[in-house]
């Protein structure tokens, strides 16, 4: 039963991925590894129309994976599997939440799990790195890129927007 | 039932026109929530997103759903989640079944090369940003150098080294406790 597991799964990212959207793509990553449901190769195609399109890229990302896996309900499921962990614990604690989250034990909690969630983003970026720059010319504009948004300090869409300019005129 | 519906439509238009992560969001909250509708107050708004940001999941997602609930309870909240998600849904899946026509186009190929090279040096910038935002002791740097080192090395299931990260976290605060104990 395809729908339960890919309900299984995204629901598990939702429950597990602090941190937001960028924190889901190692389990994404994870999953194209362990299940059939799509390839790295799509995975860095979907990330990138994630990125391009409005709305938040995690959920975009769900959707997207969810469709290649299983149509459009599969996106449905995907999406509905990855939103309910956060969405039973905020209607459930969010007063407890307000209450005890400038806590020490609470806080302690986080701060270990934001180094990991850290980790999980930078691997995300070696693994699409590895699958993106292929050439010097890739390497090139990559390089570019970083230094552009580091030093000036615009949304990342017009990056997205620039890199697909780029991309046709410079045929990388 | 109107409340809800307004809820619905306040947040798909947060969801439509926000790019990237709920970050971006802020902004067009701040704009809406806050400035034109006076359903929160700023602090509200600032209060709401730390605890989207400590609940797992998506901040965008997170905050809409607080929102929601502070609005009209359960209803309110789920009116607001699915109101942010649903641009999301419509366009992805309009774009994901059309795309496999032109994923041979030569023009297509190039946009995505070029917008693949923005994406890594988007993910590097993020990376560093976060950093100077959350690592702030050696304990912590020690966390992410042990999580890279089972990502990379030994393939780790990423659940499990968010489970790894939540551990050694509670276990600074027993150390602490420890400390203060002996003291």
């Amino acid at each position: 039963m395809i729908y339960l597991l890919l309900f299984a799964e995204f629901f598990k990212i939702g429950a597990l991925a602090f941190g937001g959207g960028m924190v889901t793509v190692p389990f994404l990553i994870e999953l194209s590894k362990t299940k059939n449901w799509f390839s790295l190769e799509q995975l860095a195609d979907m990330i990138a129309i994630s990125e391009s399109t409005p709305g938040p890229i995690g959920i975009n990302m769900a959707t997207f994976a969810g469709f290649v896996t299983s149509g459009v309900f599969g996106s449905l499921v995907a999406t509905f599997g990855l939103v309910l962990p956060a969405f039973l614990v905020l209607l459930l604690f969010s007063k407890y939440i307000i209450k005890y989250k400038d806590t020490s034990v609470f806080n302690n909690f986080l701060s270990g799990i934001r180094p990991a969630a850290l980790a999980l983003i930078l691997y995300a970026g070696i693994v699409i790195a590895k699958l993106s720059i292929v050439d010097l010319k890739t390497g090139l504009f990559a390089l570019l890129f970083f230094i552009l948004i580091y030093f000036c300090k615009f949304s990342p869409i017009v990056f997205i927007v620039l890199g697909a300019i780029c991309g046709v005129i410079f045929e990388i | 039932m109107k409340e809800l519906i307004r809820l619905f439509v306040v947040f798909a238009k947060i969801g439509l026109f926000t790019f990237g992560g709920g970050a971006a969001m802020m902004a067009l909250l701040h704009d809406e929530l806050v400035k034109k509708k006076k359903w929160i107050t700023e602090q509200d708004l600032l209060d709401f997103f730390a605890i989207a940001q400590c609940t797992p999941g998506i901040i965008a997602v997170n905050t809409a759903t607080i929102v929601g609930y502070k609005m009209k309870k359960s209803f309110g909240a789920a009116a607001a989640t699915v109101g942010v998600v649903f641009p999301s849904i419509v366009i992805i899946v309009l774009i994901a079944a059309m795309i496999q026509n032109f994923m041979d186009n030569q023009y297509i190929v190039h946009i995505f090369n070029g917008i693949r090279a923005a994406v890594v040096a988007i993910i590097a910038n993020v990376v560093i940003a976060l950093w100077r935002k959350n690592i702030k002791n050696y304990w912590q740097i020690l966390i992410f150098v042990f999580s890279m080192v089972c990502l990379l090395c030994f393939s780790v299931s990423p659940a499990i080294v968010v489970v790894f990260g939540c551990l050694l976290g509670l276990f600074t605060q027993f150390m602490l406790l420890v400390k203060d104990r002996s003291k």
